[in-house]
């Protein structure tokens, strides 16, 4: 073994469950890091307007789960239903068996952390300052700064590569730069669930890849990872689950090559595609076809 | 290697992820950590920095104001009378006659500071400012309406401006109120708010004689002409109570800046703090409205002046202690500016206060953003 874990606490892995069919033992072995985020019968909308409806889920612990679908399809919605940003008209987010709406958010919070699609950052705000504000569920009253947090937050700047910039001020940073501290915040609050919205919208490829690489990084440390993406290349990749919704329901989920065919790019997208093999990783990899420049008409699913 | 594979399901071509040491290293960490140490360090001494010298000039000015006048004190002797050991014409002068107009500066000033940088960052907005979202027009209208209406006078007028602030900034928050408080939509109702309750300040003072509506209009401007012990005392008590819980609570500002939902994220109760926050904000302005009149601009300028001095925090102590500033320093320019008589305060806030809010307006037009 080449891996050498410092961390304390002993990885999966190295040997990890299957993912599809019989869940693993109730308790993943040593399993303090894993926690069961599920779905059940969840519709969620705003102002009685629905955008999720009855949808069921379970995120598979440890592992990296992509969600996919079109623009207003709810994936977004789902993302905030199940970190409780967003109350449930019905059904219930379950955290450990535990409804997430019924526990104290601060307790939430220091299992599953969140990054919101846009957060704001405070004007003239320094990077170690905004990455410290993720110490927060992990501070009290009467429990303020410590030199835990304050180790906390440079592990997070290492790890996210921004500790060079710790003194800088958030609003003179290129895109690229700020999205790794807000998720440097995220890493922070040292959350064993992480989810994520569109953590790569407005970056160039070579940031979008350099944060997913992150994430993955992250999630070999024991960390179950559960992002919304737009690129289902990258999704492909990067997933080991991927949930495809349209219209507010889950339409197809599992490993990226039993989900991203065809079939399902047409049904959740509306756009005939071919789905190949990714030259370089193996995973399915979406061709589109649109009216030009392709000189035949899109053939039958393969 | 080949542990890493077993067990992992064979769904895609990736070759097995290579398993990677969790550390970093320990050297990178360690001056990691010193750069976060640093940097909070500077930014603490910064604050302490900063509110200690604000701190300084709000005494340096509460001395002159107790100095200067027709019967002139050295500072020594004002200090000997606040410890009781001036001469009896010293105490009747610095005890009876400026301190409570002195304090009632520097304390509305600071209510007024602090009720502003509550609420531009709770509503993420500049302009919100307790005399522009309608909350001192609110006052107005109450006290007017005490004053000329039914003809009460000192206290109740104070009071029925408290209460006019308070029920205007419900008005305001059940109007704008969908689903979530959103910054934006409580400044333009409450911009909207103003208009209504200045006509009736307006109405109200056209239906009645001049001399009677002179005297309305001298509480109008904010004055704290004739303050006495009497007026400063609800202000004071108000803010003994106001001030420090609006700085506890305020500490949840810190997490609310990084947006609602991020906020949400790390276990805060977003909707509790807002509404806490908020009620806070506004009692602390009917207070200092109550005694010392819809002083204008004060709340509006204190919590950008003190944010500029403090970047990236809320800086609440800061916000106070320079609204305290502008308010007794104004103060002590319309009690003795030469060749001038005695103006109300609210005069010298405005003359400096305006400008100010031209150049947040044409800034926030020319880069977009709202400050």
């Amino acid at each position: 073994m080449t891996g050498q874990r410092t961390g304390g606490t002993t990885r999966q892995d190295v040997e990890r469950p299957p993912l599809d069919g019989a869940r693993p033992a109730a308790t993943p072995t040593g399993g303090s890091r894993e926690h069961e985020l599920e779905a059940r019968g969840l519709r969620l909308g705003y102002d009685g307007r629905e955008v999720v409806s009855d949808l069921s889920l379970r995120v598979p612990p440890g592992r990296v789960t992509v969600v996919v679908g079109a623009n207003a399809c709810g994936k977004s919605t789902l993302l905030r239903g199940m970190a409780r940003l967003l109350d449930p008209s019905a059904g219930a987010v379950l955290l450990d068996g535990r409804a997430i709406h019924d526990m104290p958010t601060k307790a939430v919070a220091e299992v599953l952390g969140i990054l919101p699609q846009s957060p704001v950052s405070p004007g003239g705000i320094t990077v170690a300052d905004l990455v410290g504000r993720g110490r927060y569920p992990h501070q009290g009253w009467f429990r303020r700064w410590t030199r835990e947090d304050e180790e906390a937050v440079a592990r997070a700047l290492a790890w996210t590569a921004t500790d060079g910039l710790a003194t800088r001020a958030v609003d003179e940073l290129s895109g690229g730069q700020r999205q790794r501290v807000w998720i440097a915040m995220a890493l922070a609050q040292e959350t064993d669930v992480l989810l994520l919205d569109e953590p790569t919208t407005f970056l160039d490829l070579a940031h979008q890849v350099e944060v997913l690489d992150l994430l993955a990084d992250l999630n070999q440390r024991g960390t179950t990872v559960v992002l919304v993406l737009h690129d289902l290349n990258l999704a492909c990749r990067y997933a080991d689950h991927i949930v495809a919704m349209c219209d507010g329901r889950v339409v197809a989920e599992g490993t990226p090559a039993e989900v991203i065919t065809a079939a399902t790019v047409r049904e959740v997208y509306g756009l005939e595609a071919h789905v190949v093999p990714d030259p370089v990783s193996g995973t399915p990899m979406v061709v589109p076809l649109g009216r030009h420049h392709c000189p035949r008409p899109a053939p039958p699913t393969s | 290697m080949s542990a890493v594979t077993q067990g992992v399901p064979v769904t895609r071509g990736l070759p097995p992820r290579p398993a990677r040491p969790d550390g970093l290293a320990p050297e990178r960490l360690a001056a990691a950590a010193r750069a976060v140490r640093s940097s909070r360090r500077a930014a603490a001494a910064r604050a302490g920095a900063v509110t200690s010298v604000l701190g300084a000039l709000v005494v340096v000015v509460l001395v002159v104001a107790l100095s200067v006048g027709d019967f002139p004190l050295t500072p020594g002797e004002v200090v000997g009378a606040l410890l009781g050991r001036g001469d009896g014409g010293a105490e009747l002068v610095v005890l009876q006659l400026r301190l409570p107009r002195a304090l009632a500066g520097v304390v509305a000033g600071a209510c007024f500071g602090l009720s502003g940088a509550l609420l531009q960052s709770l509503l993420r907005n500049p302009l919100a400012s307790p005399d522009i979202i309608g909350i001192s027009a609110g006052a107005s209208a109450a006290a007017v309406v005490a004053l000329l209406g039914l003809g009460l006078q000192g206290l109740s007028v104070s009071a029925a401006a408290g209460l006019g602030a308070l029920a205007t900034a419900l008005a305001i928050a059940a109007l704008s109120h969908r689903g979530t408080l959103s910054g934006y939509r409580f400044v333009l109702v409450g911009i909207g708010a103003a208009a209504v309750l200045n006509a009736v300040v307006s109405f109200v003072l056209t239906r009645t004689d001049s001399t009677e509506a002179s005297l309305a209009l001298v509480w109008l401007t904010g004055s704290l002409n004739g303050t006495s012990w009497d007026g400063v005392t609800p202000l004071l008590l108000s803010a003994a109570v106001l001030v420090p819980l609006a700085l506890l609570a305020g500490r949840a500002l810190g997490g609310l800046g990084v947006g609602d939902d991020a906020a949400a994220g790390l276990g805060l109760r977003v909707g509790r703090s807002r509404l806490v926050l908020l009620v806070l904000a506004v009692a602390l302005a009917a207070a200092a409205t109550a005694a010392a009149g819809p002083v204008a601009f004060v709340a509006l300028v204190a919590a950008p002046v003190a944010r500029r001095l403090l970047p990236g925090r809320a800086a609440l102590p800061a916000a106070a202690l320079v609204g305290a500033l502008v308010l007794s320093l104004s103060d002590l320019v319309a009690q003795h500016a030469p060749l001038l008589p005695q103006l109300p305060v609210g005069v010298v806030t405005g003359v400096v206060g305006a400008p100010y809010l031209l150049w947040l307006l044409v800034r926030a037009g020319r880069t977009g953003t709202a400050g």
